[in-house]
């Protein structure tokens, strides 16, 4: 179980650390090892396309790619380099101006190397996702093979 | 003449691609480019500082990377296409291959795949050499009735 001091760290500081994070102006919701929610707050210039009021899709995948890498940070319980080895999106139901995008994420399984990471986002309401997402990250300090300690 | 009809023309008689991003809101607030290049579109997606995922490395936010490749498939596919309404995103999957250096993003599109309702699209994102790819994606977009 991740040490509180760090996850309080870890709400404090993450978003700070990442420029892009700071500029797109994300907040942390609810954080444990379990699970983490970032927050977009709504901003036109997440518009795909004005004259639908849909919000591009690639936003969408910052955020998880944000959020993800919390979840695995605060499931790993320390300060660590990561690197995300692929990502998955499926995007279940548009989504639209004026309101914040929310994603929770999990690190369910997290082994000597790799993280395996899985997101829900939405709007309004958790429970109508516009996307769910898959991750994989690599933990970058692992041992390499014929290191000992490897796999 | 619709919005779209316009900024298509611009871009097939003109070479001016501006009127094109600028159909995308979050495609122009990333600064995306379209760019010809050997009688092809590319996509460049210039380095700023506040792109960074991590300063220390420095290294481009792997989501901007994913969105900069998402988007290139959508304006690759509003040039070729004659839709009058942006397509839908269906899913995107996106393999990392090398850490983006704090220097400009490239991409370009194929589509592999183009049906009445559906198109499969692959992405590849390089910086300096075209033949080291930093990611390669694909992602299936569903394509408005025709009007």
């Amino acid at each position: 179980m991740s040490d509180p001091d760090f996850i309080d760290a870890l709400r404090e500081r993450y978003l700070a650390l990442s420029p892009h994070m700071a500029e797109c102006g994300m907040q942390v919701g609810a954080l444990s090892a379990d699970a983490a929610v970032l927050i977009l707050p709504w901003r036109e210039d997440w518009l795909g396309d004005s004259e639908s009021g849909r919000i591009n899709p690639g936003v969408i995948t910052v955020l998880v790619d944000s959020a993800a890498g919390l979840a695995v940070l605060a499931r790993v319980g320390q300060r660590e380099p990561i690197a995300t080895l692929d990502l998955r999106m499926d995007y279940l139901r548009p989504a639209f101006r004026g309101a914040a995008v929310h994603c929770r994420t999990s690190c369910f399984r997290l082994t000597q190397s790799i993280a395996f990471v899985r997101a829900t986002v939405w709007q309004h309401d958790e429970e109508q996702p516009i996307a769910s997402a898959q991750l994989v990250f690599m933990r970058s300090n692992a041992p390499r093979p014929g290191q000992a300690g490897a796999p | 003449m619709s919005a779209w009809s316009e900024a298509r023309r611009a871009a097939r008689e003109r070479g001016d691609y501006a009127p094109l991003v600028a159909l995308i809101p979050y495609a122009r607030f990333l600064g995306m480019r379209v760019e010809p290049h050997e009688q092809r579109p590319r996509l460049r997606l210039p380095f700023r500082d506040s792109l960074v995922g991590n300063p220390r490395l420095p290294a481009w936010h792997g989501g901007v990377t994913a969105a900069f490749m998402e988007n290139t498939a959508l304006l690759h596919l509003l040039l070729q296409l004659d839709a009058q309404r942006m397509p839908k995103s269906i899913d995107f999957a996106i393999d990392y291959l090398l850490s983006g250096r704090p220097e400009d993003l490239y991409a370009d599109c194929e589509i592999t795949r183009l049906g009445s309702r559906v198109a499969q699209t692959q992405i590849r994102c390089w910086q300096s050499d075209p033949a080291r790819p930093i990611a390669i994606a694909r992602a299936h977009f569903l394509l408005s009735a025709s009007e």
